[in-house]
Order: C-alpha cells, then structure tokens, then sequence
C-alpha cells in the first residue's frame, strides 16, 4: 500500500493514540540467561523478534528506560517478556512499564514455568495469536505530524556532510513543516556547535540544556584523554577548516528547524518528545545505540548516513539509508535505499534529493521495506554509561 | 559532469568542490535549487571537498556554510579563491565558548 500524497502515511493506530508503521511482536530478555530461549521462541512465529542486552541481570534504570521505550514504540504491536526468575532486572518490571500503553503484554517466568521447553511452548502460543491478530489489521492514512524520524549517520566520509547529510536535513525541514517530530543524538558530533544550536533552541530552557548535554560529553571525551576541540589531520587535508564546520556537516543532517529541546537519557529520566519539531537526544555516537534510544522514545522511521555504506537496521523501526557517496551505491546496492550521490555529479540538486528522501520516508512509513528488513537485520543495542565514571566526572 | 561545486544553503558565502579542480578550471557553482549561481576560472587548485569563495569576502567577515557561522576571514578573499585555514579562522573557541568567556 503506497500513500496517495506526500502529505499522508498509513500506518495503524494504537490504544494509546500512537500510529505505527509496523506490526512487530517484540520478545524482551532483560537478562542475559533468556535471550538465547526468546531468540528460539521468536524464530518460531513469523513477525516476532526478540532484544537483549547483555548485562548481567542488575536493574540499571537506563536499560529498563529503554526496553521499555521499545515496547512502548508504537511499531510494536504486542510484547512477551521472558525471564529467568532469579534475576534483579524481572520480567515484571519491564512489562509493568509498557501495559500502560494498552498494547497486549505478557511475561513468562522460566524458572515458574518449569525450563525452557515448557516456556517455548506457551510463548510461541502467545505469540501465533498475536500474529493471527495483527495479520488482520488494515493501515489507514495518517497525516504526515503523526510520524518521529530519527537521524543517525555512520561509516561518514567526505561525501557525508556535502550531500547525505544536507539532503537528509531538507527532508526533515519539510517533515517539521508538515507538523511532524525529529529526533537526532550525538552529541559528540555536536561539539563546537553548542552556541548555533543554542541559538536555534525555542527556550532559554532547551539552550540552556544543549550545552549542558554537548559539555558533558565534552568532559567524558577528555577524560578518556581525547581532546575533542581541535581537527584531526585527516580531517583538514580532507578541506575541513574550522571544528565549527565539522560538526555542522554532522547536525545538518537534522535539518535547520528551532531546537525544541533535550531529550535526557540518564537514570533519573527518559524524555520523549512532548510536541512536534526538532529535538535533541542526550545518546551516544555509537550508531546502533543511538538508533536504538532514539526508536525507545518513540521514533517510527529512521534515516541513517553513510559515506562508506552501512548494513544496519533494527529490531522496532525501519531504517532507510542513505549515502552521498556514488561508488558506495554502486558498490553498497544491497544495503543503501536511497543514493544521494547524484548531488555529486551534477545530475541532481540538494533539494531535489531531500524530496527524494522525504518520498523514501513516506513510502517506508507506509510499509515499503527497507534493504536492511528484506535482509533480516534486527540490530538491537542500548548503550549504558558507567554510573561510576558520570559520578566521578559530577554528572550524577 | 555538472556542477564542480555546491553551495549547500542559500545563505553560504562558500561553495565545496564535488571533485578535484585544477588551476585554470573553469568552476561552476549550483544552489541547492540546482541553479547556476556562479561561473569562474579556478585562480588555484580546490581539491574535492575544499571550498571557494562565491562572494568577495572582507576581511573579519563570517564565512558561512550550512548557513551558519563556520568562522572568520583572516584577510580579504577575492570571489573564486580557495578557503581554507591559511584565510579563515574559527570564529570562537570551539566549544569552550562561554565559560571561559574566550572569542
């Protein structure tokens, strides 16, 4: 099913009043001892995909904040937890977070239920009637402000911030226009930035945080003994003259819109957007982690830069991807959706690619498949400060 | 082969070369519309991913790319020449900006 227009997405409504894009049947292991069974047990039903982290089985709050914030995504339909039962981190825990959402939520305990098999055999019974019940549903159209983006880039090269990442930012101008959210993170590529992003804020609130967020990983950059205020070699024979205008090539990918304000990813608190437009999330420069809180606070779709060419999608959201660099699409054509190299040789515009982008987003949002769905790729990773090296640096 | 290089917002007093221009060149430069905004000779050599200016710049003014403030010229920079670290600077200390209290 395609939208009519570019003003539209189908998708499905939820209980709480979320529109997904997709219909998965997410199986959560808040420990290690079970991801191997809910791995086996989502296998088994078609639509089913089962997260972890490793971790041990604490209950850091961080990694609760975001398997639950990944159950909570409105593409997933309907959640199993399983757990062991011995564990601090429970099944109870996580799934008591996401029933407020009114989306079907079960746990299984192995320990309760007597091994593995016995909870294999009620899981996968769950979780073929849950697939039953979402085959039936029908997408309906939904304007474009019911839709989060998430931006992210990896693997970026020279071609990264000259054409993915300003096209991608068209996108999400006119996505922002349409009433809709954006989210992007890294704030380890927003150093150097802090006073034109802050510039952008809507409130003295949101500037005040973003250079906050982009100080503090400052702080953990240095205390890891790099000095992150000055230009690598590489990246001023690469004809980067100033820090400024590095992590400029990196944020334009987020578009140009009034920063609304910091999503904070500590243990204390997990935001989500509270209105439309741009914000910003305090996550990591690690891809699939970024990707990964970002989907946690309630981004249907990402977008995702690559100047080399990535493989990465996710376990809850599909994930489009885009290279500026023509010769990675040649060479990358099982893995980027969209080439934006066309702005390099001439054949296009900046702008003309951005509606491109803006187009591939629609379409996705609206069930079209991205390479890394058709592929499998269900990357899954939270990222967890050391609590210990927060505390040390006066963070927490 | 199009543009040689793109100004990436209508605001940019710079464009960034899309591949390696020689001395002599003839430069072509396309807004983000896909215009031609600008149509020099190459006075020097811009390597891909390097920048030219596309206006006179003055010296102490903005440069700006991504239509932000990238930094500052350090002299007077003729229209089609090469910006690099040799004519700009940072506008401001990266990042250390307001707790020092430095430019």
């Amino acid at each position: 099913m395609t939208a009519r227009n570019m003003t539209e997405f189908y998708g499905y409504l939820r209980q709480d009043g979320s529109v997904g894009v997709r219909n998965h049947l997410l199986v959560i292991a808040p420990i290690d001892c079970s991801f191997e069974p809910a791995k086996k047990i989502a296998a088994q039903v078609e639509g089913a995909v089962a997260v972890t982290q490793y971790h041990g089985c604490g209950n850091d709050s961080v990694l609760v904040h975001n398997l639950v914030g990944t159950g909570l995504n409105p593409n997933v339909a309907a959640v199993l937890v399983i757990g062991l039962g011995c564990e601090t981190l429970t099944a109870d825990i996580v799934a008591d977070g996401i029933r407020p959402s009114g989306k079907p939520v079960e746990r299984l305990v192995i320990q309760e239920e007597g091994g593995t098999l016995r909870t294999q055999e009620k899981a996968v019974h769950i979780l073929r009637r849950w697939a039953q019940e979402v085959a039936g549903l029908r997408p309906e159209p939904f304007p474009m402000s019911r839709l989060t983006l998430a931006v992210e880039c990896g693997g970026s090269d020279a071609t990264s911030g000259l054409a993915a990442n300003p096209a991608v930012g068209v996108a999400c101008d006119r996505l922002i226009d349409e009433g809709g959210t954006v989210i992007f993170s890294e704030p380890q590529e927003m150093i150097g930035t802090q006073h034109i992003l802050a510039r952008r804020a809507v409130s003295k609130q949101a500037a005040d945080d973003i250079y906050k967020m982009i100080d503090r990983e400052e702080v953990r950059l240095k205390a890891r003994g790099v000095d992150s205020r000055w230009m690598s070699a590489g990246n001023i024979d690469g004809g980067l003259t100033t820090i400024e205008e590095k992590s400029l090539g990196a944020i334009r990918k987020g578009g140009t819109r009034p920063v609304q304000g910091v999503l904070w990813n500590d243990w204390d608190r997990f935001d989500r957007p509270t209105r439309p437009g741009l914000w910003l999330q305090d996550g990591t420069g690690w891809d699939v982690p970024s990707v990964t809180h970002m989907v946690a606070a309630g981004a249907q779709v990402v977008c995702f830069t690559s100047g080399q060419g990535s493989t990465t999608g996710h376990a809850a959201a599909p994930v489009i991807k885009i290279t500026g660099n023509p010769v990675t699409y040649a060479q990358m054509g099982d893995n980027m959706d969209v080439n934006a190299g066309t702005i390099l040789d001439g054949s296009e515009s900046l702008n003309s690619v951005g509606e491109r982008i803006y187009g591939a987003i629609v379409e996705t949002a609206s069930g079209k498949r991205t390479k890394a769905e058709a592929l499998g790729f269900r990357d899954y990773i939270v990222f967890c400060r050391s609590r210990a090296a927060e505390h040390l640096l006066g963070h927490c | 082969m199009g543009n040689s290089a793109i100004q990436i917002d209508e605001r940019d007093n710079v464009a960034t070369a899309t591949g390696d221009i020689d001395q002599g060149d003839p430069i072509e430069v396309i807004s983000p519309d896909g215009a031609v905004i600008f149509r020099s000779k190459a006075e020097e050599a811009i390597p891909f991913g390097h920048k030219l200016a596309i206006r006179p710049v003055k010296k102490g003014e903005d440069i700006i790319k991504y239509g932000e403030v990238i930094g500052v010229a350090l002299k007077p920079i003729p229209s089609g020449a090469w910006i690099h670290t040799h004519n700009v600077g940072s506008a401001r200390l990266p990042s250390r900006g307001r707790e020092e209290g430095v430019l």
